[in-house]
């Protein structure tokens, strides 16, 4: 039992070190091109964003369209905690994420009586009402221009794209790992029974209120640290980030990898982010090839690729000593067969 | 000018922006109302609607048969289009969870406004949109322009004329009945994809008058400016309880009112942020909007 423990948190370890390392290097040793680097650190980003959407949306079950927003508070506390307080990058970027945590908090207080369509449109709003603030406090946020912000990871030739990509994709896989105690824990199973039926989740004994709040202070927790790390990755922010189209691309991932799957959406995250780049010699068609695709899965697949299906690693590891058996087992039958031909040849 | 007459002033400004608000409003609320799914596609409906007016005007000038063809061109293309719309994207995925029709919706408006940023002749770029000259008229301490008055009146009588649809046709009555409860209409003999395609068609008609009138009113167009209309709209219908028309009228004009007092008395860089405010405010207070209903859960 005790083996089994260790083999599971072993085989996962393995890939995420290897998922972290391998690429990084790869970068550094020029084998992976700038641009691509940028493209895949990128797409390490969106996941998170993709992560923090489907905790409130796939999780908890509450359709929320102003993740964004949260976003954009995370990116620009970062700014004004490093360049207005002196705090250094690292410490600011977890205090950041404590900042939109914090507003996640006021802004769910309210909103989080509301259901449905109701709590989708006051999440929207609250993410406009968010653009339009950082829009007009020009001494603040630079006003519509936005604000640069010039960092080692944006600036830095030789190890700038290695260590972005170390740093984001290091926090997705950090993300992920609490990610995954949390929905196995006592808390994230409350969660996951106010997701499947509120009436009945609270006849049994569990605040339905309460529950719905930890899950939205942890989602923009988790969209701050998107934003405090896109903002020294990219090196500039604008207030569009805050924008309603911002959100909806963040639940487009989500809702194609699948609801409620982690590893689907952070793969949808990685895929689509790539297709955009990929796609760009279609100039404006490329625009329009991306929501037909978004129409056919809803019309093909409608619970998304994975639904809510994980894949796991520890799973495709027990999967090997049987599929080796199978294949060993056909190459016999075959190589019997061969033999028993011969035999008759002679 | 002394300060009663400028708040008259701004009272007809809210109340023209109002009745446009009010008029693309409808379309959500109707669409809401019959098969509970929000048509985020609604907004740039509005736009084709406002496309197929400026080509009318540029062909024929401002003149008043110009105007009527403009109006009549864009309520019958946005009337097509939505049949189609409705037809290929929402019908398939009638039964499916709400979320995946949200989403296509979300898809449909993409595709829209990206089709019109490709398109040859309509392209990415802004352009104006012909307008007649404003004349200003006065009654007492009440003036008004011109375009301020055909807004103000064709929004009044297109409500009106729906409003006599709704509750005094057959197909009116049908719709409200889908509405109450779709799976019983259906027992009753209704034709339920019938009606429900209807009901998109009435919406989109009207959002194609609001179109060519929000773009007579605030003339310069571009493919992707259905947004902000459309999301105002939106907050409109919410506001006054989505599912209900006199809710919608009511919702719209009050936003636009609420927006033009603000940017006349409070902030003009604030205004948005303001109205979202209002329907979070008003949410909060009644969630299910001013002239919602409450339905109980039962389990």
């Amino acid at each position: 039992m005790k083996n089994k423990i260790y083999r599971n948190m072993a085989i996962p370890g393995v890939v995420a070190l290897f998922a972290v390392i391998v690429p990084a290097a790869l970068i550094k040793a020029n084998v992976i091109n700038a641009y691509t680097a940028q493209i895949i650190t990128l797409g390490g980003i969106n996941a998170i964003m993709a992560l923090s959407v489907n905790i409130i949306c796939g999780i908890t079950g509450q359709l929320s369209l102003g993740q964004a927003g949260f976003e954009a508070i995370g990116a620009y506390a970062v700014i004004l905690l490093t360049q207005n307080c002196g705090i250094p990058l690292p410490v600011s970027i977890i205090l950041a994420a404590l900042v939109a945590a914090f507003f996640g908090f006021v802004i769910g207080f309210p909103t989080l009586k509301l259901e449905g369509d109701y709590l989708a449109i006051v999440t929207l709003a609250f993410g406009e009402i968010i653009r339009v603030v950082l829009v007009n406090l020009k001494a603040i946020t630079g006003g519509p221009n936005g604000k640069q912000f010039p960092t080692m990871l944006s600036t830095d030739f030789v190890w700038g794209s290695t260590c972005s990509y170390l740093t984001i994709v290091g926090a997705l896989v950090v993300i992920i790992i609490l990610l995954q105690n949390f929905v196995r824990s006592t808390y994230g199973r409350a969660i996951l029974a106010v997701r499947e039926d509120e009436i009945a989740a609270n006849a049994n004994g569990i605040g339905v209120f309460r529950y719905k709040m930890t899950g939205f202070v942890i989602a923009s927790f988790v969209a701050g640290i998107a934003g405090a790390l896109y903002a020294p990755f990219i090196g500039f922010i604008k207030p569009d980030l805050a924008s309603f189209n911002n959100s909806i691309n963040d639940l487009i991932f989500v809702v194609l990898g699948g609801m409620g799957s982690v590893t689907g959406s952070v793969l949808a995250a990685f895929v689509l982010t790539y297709l955009q780049e990929f796609l760009r010699f279609l100039q404006h068609y490329r625009l329009l090839f991306y929501p037909v695709i978004l129409i056919l899965v809803m019309l093909f697949r409608p619970q998304g690729l994975l639904g809510m299906k994980e894949l796991s690693f520890v799973k495709a590891w027990d999967g090997i000593p049987g599929l080796v058996r199978r294949i060993a087992a056909a190459v016999r039958k075959r190589g019997g067969t061969a033999a028993e031909r011969r035999q008759a040849d002679e | 000018m002394n300060s009663v007459s400028i708040f008259v002033q701004q009272l007809m400004n809210g109340l023209s922006l109002g009745s446009i608000y009010a008029l693309i409003a409808l379309g959500y609320t109707m669409v809401y109302g019959i098969v509970k799914l929000i048509n985020f596609a609604h907004g740039d409906v509005m736009i084709v609607g406002a496309y197929a007016g400026y080509f009318v005007l540029c062909a024929l000038g401002t003149t008043p048969l110009g105007m009527v063809l403009a109006f009549v061109a864009a309520m019958v293309l946005c009337g097509v289009l939505s049949l189609v719309i409705e037809r290929l994207a929402y019908r398939p995925l009638r039964n499916a969870p709400r979320l995946n029709s949200l989403i296509t919706a979300i898809a449909v408006e993409l595709i829209l406004q990206n089709v019109m940023r490709v398109l040859p002749f309509v392209g990415p770029d802004p352009r104006q949109f012909p307008t007649m000259a404003t004349r200003m008229f006065s009654v007492g301490i009440v003036s008004f322009s011109n375009i301020q008055l055909i807004v103000i009146v064709l929004s009044a009588v297109l409500m009106v004329v729906l409003n006599y649809i709704v509750n005094y046709t057959r197909t009116g009555k049908a719709m409200r009945a889908v509405s109450y409860d779709l799976g019983a209409a259906s027992l009753m003999g209704i034709s339920v994809n019938r009606i429900i395609a209807t009901t998109f068609v009435i919406g989109s008609v009207l959002a194609g008058a609001g179109g060519v009138l929000y773009a007579t009113a605030y003339p310069q167009i571009d493919p992707v400016m259905g947004y902000i209309p459309g999301l105002k709209a939106f907050v409109a219908a919410v506001l006054g309880g989505i599912g209900s028309i006199p809710g919608a009228m009511l919702g719209g004009i009050i936003l636009g009112i609420a927006e033009t007092m603000t940017k006349a008395y409070i902030s003009s860089q604030y205004a948005d942020a303001i109205s979202y405010t209002i329907l979070i405010v008003i949410l909060l207070v009644k969630p299910t909007g001013i002239l919602g209903k409450k339905t109980r859960v039962k389990v």
